[in-house]
């Protein structure tokens, strides 16, 4: 191009332009930025806030109709509009009420107050009780009369109490389950006899005889186990703590029923955070009570972290070997781009489809196949599947299915970023492909790789239809490892956090009650979900520091 | 031009005989240019020399496109041979193709041949494998593995089955001496090699290239990513191993070309232009072309 000194120039414009400077795109970029990080940490604040309120012991307002009519309880909702203002009372005592909650209009309400011995109550069975403690009494004897005495007899006798009823479960899980599975094997035992050797044979008599053995056995021990029980459960027994409600009707509440006691209105700041805490502990250790609305969800958080650990640990190895074919052993052409591009799609399929899937293929096809092959006694004997039906197992594998895509997506972005320089210099070292992949590429891709994981990680932690299809359980209180013989048991069924959600929130009969624990279980889903990540994006910060640096 | 064959030409021999002051200096550069064959203008030294590496009507196709025509020239035993020449002259190309790198690329055709030590590298039954464990090389860019610096001065003995820590300790100590590193690095042989600055990483990379006891050497602009001090420190260090091993050097500097090495190969489009002792190329070439190049006023 030649340059014309004589060629007049042109004319700038007076004005800079708005677009020139950027100023709009700035407001544009940065307020949907800010959209977002509202729109999310709105969602986070308000279930972390709802969830970790939940334990939180609120004041018992006593309420005091114009009617005389009296109710005891928290008051959960206030609503004002034009005509009425009203509040929502926890008024619990389902028994005697026939409700958990009750509106209020303000303008019938003639006195609130909230008194010091105002008592909730958390029981093994029907829920919360609101009422005053009256008297302790122990049979016939009344051990201590009147609320402050009472409480301090009941301080004394509660955790003895509570500790006989743990043992009493404990020996009716374990120990009587430790009898029920020998029973049962000695029982398929037979009936694996009868379908190798026939009827006739010694293996069939022999198995017989072990069989009776072993029922006149367990039913001894079972006798000693009933035993042990009753005594346990006999001492307990008479020991009962008497209320009164708001509306002065008496109920005995046995001692071994209440699980947490609390009075909101004298507590101090510390007390309730005390209260707070040990309702917290309940929650993630115990099992669940009164259809999945009540009690901990430890069996929940098991299947849930249990399965997302067992899902990224087959999805990796899968994931990268598909990965590495395609990047670097598959020649660049039309076929490897439409392998791509289907796996990309594979992400968008809708995870119901999954599910169906690992239905048909996994519990249906592969798992009865396991049964035909290894399980026939169990399938003969009582017509239940072992590994037919769906179990830990093969929800981790159909959730590994449904994240495949994207650890190939992250794993092949991952290699690509790999500089060919240093490809070049293994080979010139007369390293071989294979070589070159495992010791150059695959370390220093391996962040990258952990970062698809963290994102499969959350995705699948967070799945729930497919899930319902292959092994999720509204309850399964074993857990897939125990202490019974092999002590893995991949083909058992297990809770999940996603499905209590959905379970707890809206097949739950008593929804206002639950409404709670749905906030608190979303929460404790968060967390964790949150925390595996955090130790995922942990370990890919150290394979960084050691495999890829700045340069220079 | 006169010649334009379409065969390679041989090397013409006669004396060294600067050509008559009337013909335009850049007179075979623009034939070349055109498309036609030069005779390669190689001095009588260079073929005095015992070759570890002989480089034999060498052509090679990118595609359709020919980077590489008609190469021929010997590289000399334990001296430094340097390939000088404007960008895309295919010096890389022509040192890439000694250790058959550019099998990696598709679409790379090539004619021709090469003999290192008399075994033909092009030979199909040439284990392409142990004939890059019979070289070592060294990038452009420092490019140390993502390991520990022991590991990556070991790396060409471990991939060959290598794992009596005796002579892994030895040939790790040797090999960081001959790179002049192993002062500054033997108190942390088991830190990451990332952790390097870029020249200690080049000079990694040379004990990495020369832990094998490679037959050639060869360095692709070794200096080009590094800053004059460290240049410096790699420029000693090819003057240490000239003796010991055959280096294969391409530079874009011609003053490192002259600093470091015995011998100098001028190339030009694809062509070898003019090849002979560094000194008689920088002071007296036989071509106008080469000392117009040299002295810098074309490329």
């Amino acid at each position: 191009m030649t340059f014309d000194s004589q060629r007049p120039r042109r004319i700038r414009s007076a004005y800079s332009s708005m677009v020139a400077h950027g100023e709009p795109w700035v407001w544009l970029t940065g307020g949907s930025l800010a959209a977002a990080i509202i729109m999310i940490t709105g969602l986070l604040g308000f279930i972390a806030f709802r969830g970790a309120m939940t334990f939180w012991p609120a004041p018992l307002e006593l309420v005091t109709l114009r009617d005389g009519r009296k109710a005891l309880g928290e008051v959960t909702e206030r609503e004002q509009t034009a005509t009425v203002s009203r509040r929502l009372v926890r008024s619990a005592n389902f028994e005697l009420a026939g409700t958990h909650y009750e509106w209020f209009n303000d303008a019938e309400i003639s006195t609130t107050a909230f008194p010091d011995w105002a008592t909730a109550i958390e029981r093994l069975e029907g829920g919360r009780f609101h009422g005053f403690p009256v008297r302790l009494l122990h049979g016939e004897a009344v051990v201590a009369e009147g609320p402050e005495a009472s409480w301090a007899a009941f301080q004394r006798e509660h955790p003895t109490i509570r500790r006989r009823h743990r043992q009493a479960g404990a020996i009716d899980k374990h120990d009587r389950g430790e009898l029920q599975r020998q029973l049962r094997a000695a029982r398929l035992a037979v009936v694996g006899a009868d379908l190798a050797a026939g009827r006739d044979s010694d293996r069939y008599r022999a198995a017989v005889q072990a069989e009776e053995e072993t029922a006149a056995r367990v039913a001894e021990e079972s006798a000693l186990l009933d035993e042990k029980t009753a005594a346990l459960r006999g001492e307990n027994e008479g020991w009962i703590y008497e209320f009164e409600t708001a509306s002065g009707e008496k109920q005995s509440i046995p001692l071994e029923s209440i699980v947490q006691i609390w009075q909101p209105n004298r507590l101090s700041v510390l007390g309730k955070a005390g209260v707070y805490l040990a309702r917290w502990a309940e929650f993630l250790a115990d099992d669940p009570r009164e259809a999945n609305s009540a009690g901990g969800v430890f069996p929940a958080i098991w299947g849930t972290v249990a399965m997302t650990l067992i899902m990224a640990l087959l999805v990796a190895p899968f994931g990268v070997l598909a990965a590495l074919y395609l990047r670097e052993y598959a020649s660049r052409g039309w076929i490897t781009s439409a392998v791509r591009i289907a796996i990309n799609n594979l992400a968008g399929v809708p995870s119901i489809v999954y599910g169906a899937f690992g239905l048909g293929f996994f519990c249906y096809g592969v798992g009865a196949g396991i049964d035909d092959l290894f399980f026939r006694p169990a399938l003969v004997a009582d017509g239940q599947p072992t590994f037919g039906t769906g179990g830990l197992l093969w929800a981790s594998l159909t959730l590994a299915l449904l994240t495949l895509p994207v650890v190939i997506v992250a794993t092949e972005e991952a290699l690509a970023a790999v500089p060919n320089s240093m490809r070049e210099g293994s080979y010139a070292c007369g390293a071989g492909k294979w070589q070159t992949i495992r010791r150059i590429v695959l370390p220093r891709a391996l962040p990258g790789i952990m970062t698809g994981l963290i994102l499969a990680m959350a995705r699948g932690a967070g799945e729930v239809a497919p899930l319902m299809l292959v092994g999720v359980k509204k309850l399964a209180l074993e857990l897939p490892i125990d202490g019974a013989f092999p002590f893995v048991h991949p083909e058992r069924e297990f809770m999940h956090l996603a499905f209590l959600i959905y379970d707890v929130g809206f097949q739950s009969p008593n929804s206002q009650a639950a409404k709670p624990m749905v906030f608190t279980i979303t929460f404790l889903l968060v967390t964790i979900i949150a925390l595996l990540n955090v130790a995922a994006i942990w370990i890919r910060s150290r394979l960084k520091r050691r495999y890829v640096s700045q340069q220079f | 031009m006169a010649h334009s064959t379409t065969t390679p030409q041989p090397p013409s021999m006669h004396a060294a005989a600067p050509r008559s002051d009337d013909s335009p200096p850049q007179d075979r550069l623009l034939a070349v240019a055109a498309g036609r064959d030069v005779p390669s203008e190689v001095h009588e030294q260079v073929l005095a020399e015992t070759p570890v590496l002989e480089i034999d009507r060498f052509n090679l196709w990118y595609g359709s496109k020919q980077a590489l025509h008609g190469i021929t020239m010997p590289i000399p035993n334990n001296q430094v041979t340097a390939l000088i020449g404007p960008s895309g002259c295919g010096k890389s190309t022509l040192l890439r193709s000694v250790n058959r790198l550019n099998d990696l690329v598709q679409n790379v055709r090539i004619t021709g041949d090469m003999r290192l030590n008399g075994d033909s590298i092009y030979d199909p039954r040439m284990d392409v494998i142990e004939l890059r464990k019979r070289m070592g090389m060294v990038f452009q860019k420092p490019n140390p593995f993502p390991m520990s610096i022991y590991e990556n001065v070991v790396y060409a003995l471990r991939i060959d089955g290598e794992s009596n820590r005796g002579v892994l300790d030895e040939v790790c100590e040797l090999s960081l001496r001959g790179a002049a590193l192993w002062d500054e690095v033997k108190d942390r042989l088991h830190e990451s090699a990332l952790g390097l600055s870029g020249g200690q990483q080049q000079r990694l990379c040379i004990a990495r290239a020369i832990a094998a006891e490679p037959e050639v050497l060869l360095l692709d602009e070794p200096c080009s990513a590094l800053d004059p001090i460290a240049t410096g420190k790699v420029e000693d260090l090819i003057q240490e191993l000239r003796g010991r091993y055959s280096v294969l050097m391409v530079t874009h500097n011609m003053q490192q070309a002259s600093r470091t090495s015995d011998y100098t190969a001028f190339m030009y489009l694809g062509r070898l232009i003019e090849y002979g002792p560094t000194t008689d190329i920088f002071t007296k070439p036989m071509l106008r072309e080469t000392e117009a190049y040299v002295t810098g006023r074309f490329g």
